[in-house]
C-alpha cells in the first residue's frame, strides 16, 4: 500500500521496451539545473494559475472514475499511467509535493507524458463527477515545459515555423500565393471564370486553411474554390500572412505565439472586412480561433464569426444552395472531431451534411460529444515518429470501433484525426480510406459546369 | 495592402471639387472581356480601373481610358497609388515584375507580392523571390543583398527607404537549436543589422531619419524591441508593434508585464496603468498625444488616450483610431453585441452598420466620415448621419480642402460616379 | 467526565460549527476574489441556465454516461452521500444539542432510520476503502492521505453507531464520537473533503463553459 513510485524511464508496470529519443528533449534537459527548475514551477503554478487549479487540485478525491474516458488507459490494458488523473498524479502532484525540486530527467517525462499521452480531448472532464479539466491541467505541464525549453522536437520546430512565418509548415509568402494563383488555375479548366478572389475587401466571408493544405493538400483548396463558385459564395482569402489558422503554439504553452498567431489572423479577416471567417476542416484551429486564442488576447468570444466547415456546408445543403446530383454509395462512418463536436457542438450538423451527401452510414459507437478521441489531437501526432508506436498503441479502442462498422471509408473533418487515423488504419490492418466531407461533396454535387 | 483613406490636404487641394457628378459606365467592360477582375478605382475618384481576361492566361488592364497596350500570362493585385498611378504584379512568360501604368518594370523576378508605397504614393516597394533568395525591389531598384526569407515590408513614409525581417542564414527543419540561437535580423535597404534574433517582426520607421525599431525575441520566451538592432535593456513577456514619437524620435512599444500591457517608450514605462490588452498605439498629428485600443478587462474594449481610457466600452472590437488633424478629437470603430458603429471620443454614434471602414476627419477637425455597409448595400456616413442611397460599392469618402464638400465614389447600376456632395447634402 | 461532555459539546461544539461553516464560507468568498482577481474571464463565462443543468445530471443518480458505466459505485456512493448529509443533520441527539446550544429545532429522523442511514455510511466506507485496494486505478492515485480521509469521515459514524447502542463503554464512546464529530467538521474546509462545495463549483463552471461556449452536453 506504499505509493508507486513514478519512474523516469517508461510507465509503472508497463517499461518501454527502447526509451524514446528525443533531441528537443534531451538537448532541454541537458541545460536544466535544479534551481531554474524550482524556479519556473514555482512561477507558473504561483503567477500563472489560480482559483481554477486549485479547485481541481483541491477537489479531486483521486476516485479514479475519470478512467475508462480515455483512450490511452483503455487501449493500453487499463494501465492506469495513462488515466487521466494518473497523469496529473505523474506531473503536477510530483511537482507540488516535492515544492518544484523535481529532477531533471523527470521533468523529461511529464513532458512526454503531456506532450504525446493525453490528447487534451476534454472527454474526461465529462467523465470526471467534479469536471475537473484534466486537460487543462496537461496544458500547464506543457506550459513548465516551454518555460523550461524541454518541448519535444518536432512540435517545437512547428511552433517555431508559426512564429517565423505565421504558418504551421514554413510556407513562405511567396509560396501561398502562388499555390492559391496556381489552383485557381488548375480549377479554371472546370470552370473558366472561377476564381480564388485575393484580397478582396468586404467580401462575405475570408476562408481559412491550415499549411499542410497549400503544402501537400493543394486539392482541397481547389475543391473549396469550386464549391464557394457553385454555392455563389462572396468569399476571399489574404495574400498576406495570416491566412492560417492553426495553432501548435496553444499546445506546447507558448501562449504568446498563439495570442500573436491569432492577432494576425483575426486582424486579417477584419482588415478584409469580412463577415465571418470560414475555415476548411480542421479541429485544433477551430479550437484555437474559437476557444483559446482569442481568450489569451482579451476577447470573450472571436470578434469574427467563426464558421467551422462543418456548419458551412450544413448552411449551403440546407439553404439549397448545393444540390446533390447522386448521393455516395459506398458505406462511411463518421470520426466526430473532439474540437468540434465536444468543443463546438457541430456533431449534429455533420450528422445531416454526412446524410445529405451520403447513402450508406453507420455510427460508431460511443459518438458525438462521447466519441473517443483520434489520438493524433492535441498536438501528439505534431510530436513526430518518436511517438508514433505508443499512440498506436493508444488507440486500439479507436480501431475497434471504426472496425466494428464495417464500413471501408471514415470521414473525418479534422485534419489531425485524418493523419492520425490514417495511421491506425494502416497500424491495425483495418484497411479503411479516410476522406474529408469536402472530397464526398466535391464528388457529388452538382457543379456549374455540368449544367 | 496600401494604406486606405487618410489623404493629405495638400494632394486634395488640386483635385475638381466642381464638377457635380461624373460617371463611367462599365456595362460594355464585361461585354468586351471574357470576365473582369478586381475593380479598382483611384485616390481622387478620376479614374477606374480592373484586370480583364481577354483570352486563354492572357489578362490585360482596361481603364477608363482603354485597355492597356500590354498583356500578361497574369495580373493581380491591381492598386491605385495616392499619386493616381497605377500598379499591378504582372506576369511576362512567367517572370514576374511590377507594372506602372502599362509599363513594366526592368527587373523580373521569380515572384513579387507585397506592394508598399510612400505617403504620397510617389514611390513604391515590393517582396520578390529569385533563385529561391529574397529581398525588396524598391522603385526597380532591387537590393543587393538577397536573402533565405523575407516578412513585415515596409516603406519609409516618404518612399526613400525599404525595409523588412529576413533570415540570414538557411535553417533546415527540426534545427530548433540553431533557431533559437537567432537566423532572423532586420534589414534596412538591404542591408541587415549586424546581430540575429530569435524572432523578428514589424519593423517601423522613424518619421524621417534612417531609422528603424522592430519587435525581437531572445530565445523562447523573451521579447523585447530594438532599435537599429540594439535591443532595449529590459526583456517582457511580449511585446506589441513599436512606433517612433514624431517629436522627438523616441521609440515607444506596448509591453507586457506579468499578465497586463503597458505601454513603454525606450524601455521605460510610460502610462501609470496596465491593461489587458494594449495595441495599435498612435501619435496625435501635434505628437503630444497618445491613444491606443485598450482592453480595461477581460471582454470590454475601448480606446484609452494618454492612459487615460473612454468610460464606455465595448464587448467584441474597436478598431482603426484615428485623429482628427488638430489632434483635439479621436474617433474609432466599435463593435457592441453585433453593430458596428463609430465613437467619437467616447460618444457613440447613434446609427450602426453591418460593416464600417476606417473613419475619415475633415480638415477642420468638425466632422468624421466613412463608407459603411447597411440594410444591404454600401453607403456613407457622416457624423452619425445615414446617405440616403444604397450602392453596390463604396470607397472611402474624401473631404475637400476647406472641409465643406465631399468626394463619393461609388458604383451603382454597372456605372461608375464620381460625386461631389456639400456635407449640408446629409440627411439630418 | 461530564465537565469534559459539557466542554465539548458546548465551546468545542460551537468552535467547530463555526471553523466548519467560516471555513467553507470563506473558502467560496476566497475562491470568487481570486476568480475576480486572476482569472476574471472565467466569471464572464459562468451561465446558470448550462451551469445548472450539468449540475442537476450529475446530482441524479444514473443521469450520466459514467455512473451508468459504473452501477455499484454509483448506487453506494449516492446512498452514502444521502445518508451522509442527512443523519448529522437530522438526528435527534444532534438537534437536542442544537436547541441547547442555540434555541432551535427542527425535525428530527426516526432513530431507527437514522441508525440504518448510518450503517449504510459505514457501508460505503467500506467500499470505497475496498475500491481503493482492489481497483488499480484507484490505487494508483491512493496515498496515505486518502486512508486517512476515509478514516476521518468513517470514525463519527462507527462511534456515533457505537454510542447509540449503548455498548460497553459507552461514556467513551460519545466523548470519542463527539472528538472525532468535531475533528472532521473543523478538518472538511481544509481537506479534498471541502469537494463538497469546491466540486459543486468546478461543476458549474465546466458546465457552462460546455454548454453555453462549445454548445455540447457534459455528462
Ligand atoms: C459537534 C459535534 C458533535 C456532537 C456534539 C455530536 C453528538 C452526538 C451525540 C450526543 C450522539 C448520540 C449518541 C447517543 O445516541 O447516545 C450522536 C450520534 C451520532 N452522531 Fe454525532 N455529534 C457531533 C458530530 C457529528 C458529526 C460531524 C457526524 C457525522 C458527520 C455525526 C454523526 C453521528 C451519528 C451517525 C450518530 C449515531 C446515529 C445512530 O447510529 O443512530 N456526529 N452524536
Ligand atoms: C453536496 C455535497 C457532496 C457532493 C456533491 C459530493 C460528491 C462526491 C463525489 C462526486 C464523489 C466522487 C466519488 C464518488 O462518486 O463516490 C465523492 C466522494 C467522496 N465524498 Fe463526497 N460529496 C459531497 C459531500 C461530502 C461530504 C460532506 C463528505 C464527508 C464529510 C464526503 C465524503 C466523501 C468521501 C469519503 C468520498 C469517497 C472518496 C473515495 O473514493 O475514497 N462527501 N463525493
Ligand atoms: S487524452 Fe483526453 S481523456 Fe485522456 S487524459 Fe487527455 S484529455 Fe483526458
Ligand atoms: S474523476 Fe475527477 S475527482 Fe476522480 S480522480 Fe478523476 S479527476 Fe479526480
Ligand atoms: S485530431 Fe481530431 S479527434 Fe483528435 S483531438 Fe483533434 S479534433 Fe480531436
Amino acid at each position: 500500500m506504499t505509493e508507486p513510485v513514478v519512474k523516469t524511464d517508461g510507465h509503472p508496470e508497463n517499461p518501454q521496451e527502447s526509451p524514446i529519443k528525443d533531441e528537443g528533449l534531451e538537448a532541454g534537459v541537458a541545460n536544466l539545473s535544479g534551481d531554474r527548475i524550482e524556479k519556473v514551477i514555482h512561477q507558473i503554478l504561483k503567477d500563472e494559475t489560480a482559483a481554477r487549479f486549485k479547485a481541481y487540485i483541491e477537489t479531486c478525491v483521486h476516485c479514479g472514475l475519470c478512467s475508462n474516458a480515455c483512450h490511452f488507459y483503455l487501449s493500453n490494458d487499463k494501465n492506469p499511467a495513462f488515466s487521466p488523473a494518473g497523469k496529473v498524479k505523474q506531473t503536477i502532484w510530483e511537482m507540488m509535493k516535492r515544492k518544484g525540486r523535481v529532477a531533471p530527467d523527470s521533468i523529461r517525462r511529464m513532458s512526454e507524458i503531456a506532450h504525446t499521452e493525453c490528447n487534451l480531448c476534454k472527454r474526461c472532464s465529462m467523465y470526471c463527477p467534479f469536471g475537473i479539466d484534466i486537460a487543462y491541467m496537461m496544458l500547464v505541464v506543457r506550459r513548465i515545459c516551454h518555460k523550461l525549453e524541454v518541448t519535444p522536437l518536432y512540435i517545437q520546430d512547428t511552433v517555431n515555423s508559426h512564429s517565423a512565418t505565421m504558418n504551421q509548415m514554413w510556407v513562405k509568402e511567396d509560396e501561398w500565393v502562388d499555390t492559391l494563383q496556381w489552383q485557381e488555375e488548375d480549377a479554371r479548366e472546370e470552370i473558366p471564370d472561377i476564381r480564388i478572389p485575393l484580397e478582396k475587401e468586404g467580401a462575405e466571408i475570408m476562408y481559412s486553411v491550415i499549411a499542410p493544405e497549400p503544402k501537400f493538400q493543394a486539392e482541397l483548396i481547389y475543391q473549396a474554390a469550386i464549391l464557394m463558385k457553385t454555392a455563389g459564395v462572396d468569399w476571399t482569402m489574404p495574400a498576406t500572412p495570416g491566412w492560417d489558422n492553426s495553432d501548435m503554439a496553444m499546445y506546447t504553452g507558448d501562449n504568446e505565439i498563439m495570442g500573436r498567431l491569432k492577432r494576425k489572423h483575426f486582424e486579417t479577416a477584419m482588415r478584409l472586412r469580412v463577415k465571418k471567417i470560414v475555415m476548411g476542416e480542421c479541429g485544433h484551429a477551430f479550437r484555437s480561433v474559437y476557444d483559446m486564442g482569442n481568450r489569451w488576447l482579451g476577447w470573450r468570444m472571436p470578434p469574427v464569426r467563426i464558421v467551422h466547415a462543418i456548419e458551412f456546408y450544413y448552411d449551403l445543403l440546407k439553404a439549397g444552395k448545393i444540390k446533390i446530383k447522386k448521393k455516395y454509395q459506398e458505406p462511411v462512418t463518421l470520426h466526430d472531431p473532439c474540437n468540434v463536436s465536444r468543443g463546438g457542438g457541430l456533431h449534429e450538423k455533420a450528422r445531416y451534411v454526412v446524410n445529405a451527401i451520403c447513402e450508406n452510414f453507420t455510427e460508431m459507437h460511443p459518438n458525438r460529444e462521447h466519441n473517443y478521441c483520434c489520438a493524433a489531437g492535441g498536438g501528439v501526432i505534431n510530436c513526430g515518429p518518436p511517438y508514433k508506436l505508443n499512440r498506436m498503441r493508444g488507440n486500439r479502442v479507436k480501431a475497434d470501433q471504426i472496425a466494428d462498422t464495417k464500413a471501408k471509408i471514415v470521414i473525418a473533418p479534422c485534419h489531425n484525426c485524418h493523419s492520425g487515423l490514417e495511421d491506425i488504419s494502416r497500424h491495425y490492418k483495418l484497411d479503411v480510406e479516410i476522406k474529408f466531407l469536402i472530397n464526398i461533396l466535391y464528388e457529388v454535387m452538382e457543379k456549374p459546369s455540368q449544367e | 495592402m496600401l494604406p486606405i483613406g487618410g489623404c493629405q490636404m495638400n494632394q486634395t487641394k488640386n483635385w475638381d471639387w466642381n464638377t457635380a457628378e461624373k460617371i463611367v459606365s462599365l456595362k460594355e467592360w464585361g461585354d468586351e472581356a471574357n470576365w473582369v477582375e478586381d475593380f479598382q478605382i483611384s485616390g481622387d475618384g478620376e479614374q477606374v480601373a480592373a484586370i480583364v481576361n481577354i483570352g486563354p492566361e492572357e489578362f490585360s488592364v482596361r481603364t477608363g481610358n482603354g485597355q492597356w497596350d500590354t498583356s500578361f500570362d497574369k495580373i493581380w493585385n491591381l492598386r491605385f497609388l495616392l499619386d493616381g498611378r497605377l500598379a499591378a504584379f504582372v506576369s511576362i512568360d512567367g517572370e514576374w515584375t511590377v507594372a506602372v501604368d502599362d509599363n513594366p518594370w526592368e527587373n523580373r523576378f521569380e515572384y513579387v507580392w507585397n506592394l508598399v508605397s510612400s505617403q504620397d504614393g510617389a514611390h513604391i516597394a515590393a517582396a520578390f523571390q529569385a533563385d529561391r533568395k529574397y529581398g525588396m525591389v524598391q522603385d526597380d531598384a532591387p537590393w543587393e543583398q538577397t536573402y533565405y526569407n523575407i516578412s513585415e515590408m515596409a516603406m519609409s513614409p516618404d518612399g526613400s527607404h525599404t525595409a523588412a525581417s529576413v533570415q540570414t542564414v538557411s535553417l533546415n527543419e527540426g534545427e530548433i537549436g540553431k533557431f533559437a540561437a537567432g537566423v532572423f535580423t532586420a534589414a534596412l535597404n538591404g542591408k541587415a543589422w549586424n546581430r540575429n534574433f530569435t524572432n523578428v517582426w514589424k519593423v517601423a520607421f522613424h518619421p524621417s531619419r534612417e531609422s528603424i525599431a522592430a519587435e525581437i525575441r531572445l530565445g523562447r520566451s523573451d521579447y523585447t524591441i530594438a532599435v537599429d538592432g540594439i535591443p532595449w535593456n529590459r526583456n517582457y513577456n511580449a511585446v506589441w508593434e513599436p512606433c517612433y514619437d514624431p517629436a522627438t524620435g523616441a521609440v515607444t512599444a506596448p509591453v507586457r508585464i506579468g499578465s497586463a500591457w503597458y505601454l513603454a517608450e525606450n524601455g521605460d514605462i510610460l502610462w501609470d496603468r496596465g491593461f489587458v490588452q494594449l495595441w495599435h498605439h498612435l501619435f496625435s498629428p501635434d505628437s503630444r498625444k497618445i491613444a491606443a485600443v485598450v482592453a480595461t478587462d477581460f471582454g470590454k474594449w475601448t480606446i484609452a488616450v494618454d492612459g487615460k481610457p473612454w468610460r464606455v466600452n465595448f464587448d467584441e472590437l474597436v478598431m482603426d483610431p484615428v485623429f482628427s488633424p488638430d489632434s483635439q478629437k479621436l474617433a474609432a470603430i466599435v463593435k457592441n453585441r453585433g453593430q458596428w458603429s463609430i465613437a467619437v471620443d467616447g460618444k457613440v454614434w447613434d446609427s450602426h452598420f453591418d460593416m464600417t471602414w476606417k473613419p475619415v476627419f475633415s480638415p477642420d477637425s468638425q466632422f468624421a466620415a466613412v463608407a459603411v455597409e447597411s440594410e444591404g448595400g454600401y453607403t456613407f456616413a457622416l457624423n452619425g448621419r445615414i446617405w440616403n442611397d444604397r450602392y453596390q460599392a463604396v470607397r472611402d469618402p474624401v473631404f475637400s480642402p476647406s472641409g465643406d464638400k465631399m468626394l463619393l465614389r461609388y458604383i451603382h447600376d454597372g456605372r461608375y460616379f464620381r460625386k461631389v456632395i456639400s456635407t449640408g447634402d446629409f440627411p439630418s | 467526565m461530564h465537565d469534559l461532555y459539557s466542554f465539548l459539546t458546548g465551546p468545542i461544539a460551537a468552535f467547530s460549527l463555526i471553523v466548519f461553516f467560516g471555513g467553507m464560507l470563506f473558502k467560496i468568498l476566497n475562491m470568487v476574489y481570486t476568480v475576480y482577481r486572476k482569472e476574471r474571464f472565467i466569471l464572464s463565462y459562468i451561465s446558470l441556465r448550462y451551469g445548472l443543468r450539468s449540475l442537476v445530471h450529475w446530482l441524479t443518480p444514473f443521469a450520466t454516461e459514467n455512473m451508468r458505466q459504473h452501477p455499484a459505485m454509483t448506487a453506494v456512493t449516492f446512498l452514502f452521500h444521502i445518508c451522509l448529509l442527512l443523519v448529522p443533520v437530522f438526528l435527534l441527539s444532534h438537534i437536542v444539542l442544537m436547541e441547547e446550544l442555540l434555541d432551535i429545532r427542527w425535525l428530527a429522523l426516526p432513530d431507527s432510520a437514522a441508525d440504518g442511514m448510518t450503517a449504510m455510511v459505514v457501508g460505503g466506507c467500506i467500499f470505497f476503502l475496498a475500491r481503493r485496494i482492489i481497483s488499480p486505478e484507484v490505487r494508483y492515485l491512493t496515498s496515505a492521505s486518502d486512508y486517512f480521509l476515509l478514516a476521518l469521515v468513517v470514525l463519527p459514524f462507527l462511534s456515533g453507531f457505537y454510542a447509540f447502542h449503548q455498548w460497553p463503554g459507552y461514556p467513551y464512546a460519545v466523548i470519542f464520537h463527539i472528538l472525532s464529530g468535531e475533528i472532521l467538521l473543523i478538518a472538511i474546509p481544509f481537506t479534498r473533503l471541502s469537494h463538497m462545495i469546491v466540486g459543486l463549483l468546478t461543476r458549474v463552471y465546466t458546465g457552462s463553459e460546455f454548454g453555453k461556449v462549445r454548445q455540447a452536453k457534459d455528462w
